[in-house]
């Protein structure tokens, strides 16, 4: 049964010790490797952030340092216009001055309050600007443009304090992104001090513009700059610059986190955030610090893939690495334990054949100095001693078999001493007789026999040897033929018991014996003599249905002793009379409960029966013996002997139906 | 009186045009820039929506440099686009023009104030610094009269910068430029209490159609074509909105405004607002003279105006 093979997948030992081994190794390298990937990506980061923060502080200070330049002329001169200038000569030297003094800056106005230049004059706003490397004077007091509501005049003005404007773009003639720095001037008048104007300086963004943008960081991270208002100044995308804030790109993307970003930004913070660029669309970091003295701010834009490029690189390494290494302890391990199992393998496939029965294969001889050899020694053994045993089986099972086959033979031989044709002499009238033995085993010790002396008498006898088996049958078998020879010399009864007993137990060393009853019907005139050897006495039944024990003499069992002496009895069977023998394998016969079947059940049968005919009796002994002892092996062969006398009759008929049942 | 020859050889211009292609020639300057606000014209233009109301027409590019008086004067443009109170002016002062059209029902114009300067309602204004326009300040002088505050008027310029900077505590905003400008300059619409003029008695509608009396009078059914091709145009634009933002945005690109995306978007989302506002909308292009009178009232109340003209002779195209 299980031997059969299913067909699924069984994998071998070697195969699963290469997996578990693989499986925990691999789990640890893998926990070794999320980890050493969370520590250093975070180690990375914050290098990153470290260098951005670095980068983003030069910028900021470049720039800081850039405006600062521009800053401090029209603060010194705010201060010098707390006094009263009148010369609106001198006044424009001043403007010149200030361009001078800084090749970024486009132009330089100083406006004045309504009134507050010259009593006399309304309005006064004198500009000096760059055109074709030629100083330009302009009064922005004449003509339409109304200064006062412009940002540079009057945000400072109502904030009261310097200021730099949100970027422009002047498309006035320079045509270019400007960011205007006004300083408010005061004069003290009555003890109060009094508004009067606003110094104010155009710087041209394209310097500042292009050091930002010029600026790069790993492959593709950008820089850029954005103003107050979030707008962008410089960014790599130019189709945003100046028409974009960082608010209205996160509005258009519908992005929430670029929009409290970009708040973040315009409220002077710096911080460090993970983000999808919109530009890119790739996952980014994102950089930003302010440039306070302008309000703007500076973003550094990163794509998280570049900076982490080489921690993935590393890692795709690593998990080569990590691969093929598996691959290769998967294999060793595999050899290994190949190397371990291949002997336990092959004793299962010779196993397998000692299973199948087959014990001649000698199992391979192995050299482990482990316990797989000796296992294999231990099965060795047990191989050589199964098949030595088997060997052994073998030669006592052939020897029961010849000897059962020899007891067969010898219980045929000895069932064929038994006269077993019934009826024996079709052609004589008087008497009827049936007998049968039943063996206990295969050759038993019960014997009976009949044959004519002469034309008028019949002799019979029934006996039992003392043992059962062989011994007894050959016994059995010697009394028989003895019983006959001596019988045939014409002698008495106990005449004859008396020379077969000399025989029996001359030299009786194995101390056997045998009970015999014999007697000698005339059944001419139904005279019947006989003598008895320590048989059970026989039944007698007359008229039908009275039964009686037969008076027996006293007789010492055949073969016992030498000189024991048998007594000759007569008596005169009517006709109708019948005699019943039986050996004591019927009265000792036992039920499961091992009570004895008894004389009295016996007799109580053969009173139901005493009609029948001899063969039928007999029958019915035997049956009613079957059912007494319900299955219960027997112990001890069973005979019955039926002898009916009847001098009128020819041989009866086998039915008893013709006569009347005893009442 | 260049302008006045001008204006004739660009009338026999047009006349010219007129008889070479079976497409009567007309123009029209908005009164501002190209944006959303004029998305129906730039529509119905690129739509061929005038073309099949048999107009050829140009549109003019608006701003800040164009002078829409002398424009019309000289025939320079047919028609022009202006706010109803302005129209007004113009006409009190000589200007022979006449309503064809009012676009938009309800004033876009609004304070925005800063909730951080304890502005939650109208009243709050009192003793706060509040930038207004000097061309736009009836609206606000008679709201402050009307609530009686004494607000520190401060001359707004034409940037929200005053108001992010924190020098004045409300600003004069258009809802669909101004406003967005400052929402996308970093302002929180949770930082901010909206003050809109209809809901304080002074609903001035702002964009309308004109052109001059003499136009439509010569030529009603020129007038009409135009007037019926242009309201298409707006409900062409706000029914398509990706297709007119991308219109705008071109014109916008042409005219270098340096606008961008979200806020033309939010721009003619507004104007949708204002243009068909949800309850009482009149039929598309009526002045309803309840409007007309509180703005005459105003004008007149502020001075502005003298005389209030005729509404059936100021506002002509609707009745027909």
């Amino acid at each position: 049964m299980s031997e059969r093979r299913t067909k699924s997948f069984h994998p071998t030992l070697a195969f699963k010790l290469g997996l578990l081994v693989l499986a925990s190794t691999g789990l640890v390298f893998f926990v070794a490797f999320a980890y050493n990937n969370h520590v250093a990506r975070r180690l990375m980061l914050k290098n990153v952030e470290e260098a951005t923060q670095r980068l983003a502080q030069s910028t900021v200070a470049r720039i800081s340092s850039l405006l600062q330049g521009v800053e401090r002329t029209p603060i010194f001169i705010a201060q010098q216009l707390s006094r009263p200038v009148k010369d609106t000569n001198q006044i424009v030297q001043v403007l010149r001055d200030i361009l001078l003094s800084n090749p970024h800056i486009h132009s330089a106005a100083i406006a004045f309050e309504p009134g507050k230049f010259s009593p006399g004059l309304e309005s006064f706003a004198p500009l000096v600007y760059r055109q074709n490397n030629q100083w330009q004077y302009r009064d922005l007091a004449q003509g339409l443009y109304n200064y006062s509501v412009q940002d540079w005049y009057l945000i400072p003005k109502q904030l009261d304090r310097p200021l730099w404007s949100e970027p422009y773009f002047d498309d006035g003639g320079a045509n270019a992104m400007m960011c205007a720095f006004s300083v408010p001037f005061y004069r003290t008048h009555e003890n109060r001090s009094e508004f009067c104007g606003v110094v104010s300086v155009a710087l041209q963004l394209e310097h500042i513009v292009e050091q930002v943008s010029t600026l790069s960081l790993y492959r593709s991270g950008y820089v850029y700059l954005m103003s107050q208002n979030g707008q962008l100044i410089s960014h790599p995308n130019l189709s945003w610059v100046f028409k974009e804030s960082i608010f209205s790109v996160a509005e258009q993307d519908g992005n929430d986190q670029l929009r409290r970003i970009g708040l973040a930004m315009v409220r002077g913070q710096e911080g460090l955030e993970r983000f999808q660029s919109i530009f890119t669309r790739r996952m980014s970091w994102m950089y930003y610090a302010p440039v306070a003295s302008i309000g703007w701010s500076v973003g550094i834009v990163f794509p998280e893939e570049e900076i982490l490029a080489d921690l993935r690189a590393l890692n795709r390494d690593v998990l080569w690495i990590g691969t093929i290494g598996f691959g290769l302890l998967f294999c060793v391990v595999v050899l290994l334990s190949r190397g371990v199992t291949r002997p336990i393998s092959s004793l299962a496939r010779q196993t397998h054949e000692i299973a199948r029965g087959n014990l001649d294969v000698p199992l391979p001889p192995i050299r482990t100095h482990d316990e797989v050899e000796e296992l294999s020694r231990s099965f060795e053994n047990m191989r050589v001693a199964l098949k030595e045993y088997i060997a052994n089986l073998a030669d006592t099972t052939a020897a029961k078999e010849r000897i059962e086959s020899e007891l067969k033979i010898a219980r045929n031989i000895q069932r064929s001493f038994l006269p077993k044709h019934f009826p024996p002499f079709p052609d004589k009238t008087g008497f009827d007789l049936f007998a049968d033995l039943q063996p206990a085993k295969q050759v038993g010790g019960d014997l009976y026999d009949f044959f004519l002396l002469d034309q008028h008498r019949l002799f019979f006898s029934i006996g039992d040897v003392s043992d059962k088996g062989v011994p007894a049958a050959l016994l059995m078998a010697v009394t028989k033929t003895l019983m006959k020879g001596v019988a045939e010399q014409d002698l008495s009864p106990s005449e004859v018991l008396g020379k077969v007993n000399t025989e029996l137990a001359l030299d009786n060393e194995t101390m056997m014996f045998v009970t015999l009853f014999c007697g000698i019907l005339d059944f001419r005139t139904g005279e019947l003599v006989y003598s008895n050897a320590g048989h059970l006495p026989p039944l007698w039944i007359r008229n039908h249905c009275e039964v009686s024990w037969l008076e027996l003499p006293k007789g010492m069992v055949l073969g016992a002793m030498e000189d024991s002496t048998y007594e000759t009895r007569s008596i005169r069977l009517q006709p109708g009379d019948t005699l019943v023998l039986y050996t004591d394998g019927v009265t000792e016969a036992m039920n499961a409960q091992e009570a004895l079947y008894g004389e009295e059940r016996l007799l109580s049968l053969i009173e139901l029966r005493g009609d029948d005919s001899p063969r039928s009796l007999v029958e019915n002994v035997f049956r009613s013996v079957h059912e007494y002892a319900e299955g219960t092996p027997q112990s001890d062969d069973i005979t019955v002997l039926v002898l009916h006398f009847s001098p009128e009759l020819t041989p009866r008929p086998r039915s008893g139906s013709a006569r009347t049942p005893c009442s | 009186m260049l302008g006045l020859m001008a204006g004739f050889s660009s009338l026999s211009l047009a006349w010219a045009a007129e008889q070479g292609s079976g497409l009567t020639r007309v123009t029209l300057l908005p009164q501002w820039i190209p944006q959303a606000q004029f998305a129906g014209y730039y529509l119905a233009l690129e739509k061929g929506i005038y073309r099949s109301n048999g107009l050829d027409v140009v549109i003019l590019t608006g701003g800040p440099r164009q002078n829409l008086e002398g424009a019309l004067r000289s025939g320079e443009a047919t028609f022009i686009t202006h706010f109803l109170s302005s129209a007004l002016k113009l006409r009190e002062n000589g200007l022979p023009l006449v309503n064809l059209a009012q676009v938009g029902q309800r004033s876009a114009l609004l304070l925005v104030a800063r909730r951080g300067s304890g502005i939650r309602r109208v009243e709050d204004l009192a003793g706060k610094k509040v930038s207004i326009w000097s061309d736009f300040a009836v609206q606000p002088l008679a709201l402050f009269r009307r609530y009686n505050l004494d607000v520190q008027v401060i001359p707004q310029g034409a940037t929200i910068n005053l108001f992010m900077r924190g020098g004045v505590d409300a600003a004069s905003a258009m809802w669909y430029n101004e406003y967005h400008l400052m929402l996308n300059a970093g302002l929180n619409e949770n930082e901010v209490t909206l003050i809109f003029y209809d809901q304080h008695g002074l609903n001035f509608p702002e964009d309308g159609l004109y052109c001059l009396d003499k136009t439509w009078r010569d030529q009603p059914e020129l007038c009409r074509r135009f007037i019926r091709a242009s309201l298409a145009g707006w409900e062409y634009a706000f029914s398509h909105e990706e297709e007119s933002l991308a219109v705008i945005l071109r014109y916008a690109e042409e005219a270098r405004t340096g606008t961008n995306a979200s806020h033309q978007r939010w721009m003619l989302r507004r104007m949708q607002d204002i243009i068909l506002p949800r309850q009482t909308a009149p039929p598309l292009g009526t002045l309803r003279k309840e409007d007309f009178d509180t703005v005459c009232r105003e004008l007149k109340s502020s001075g502005m105006i003298n005389h209030v003209p005729v509404f059936e002779e100021f506002h002509v195209g609707a009745s027909n």
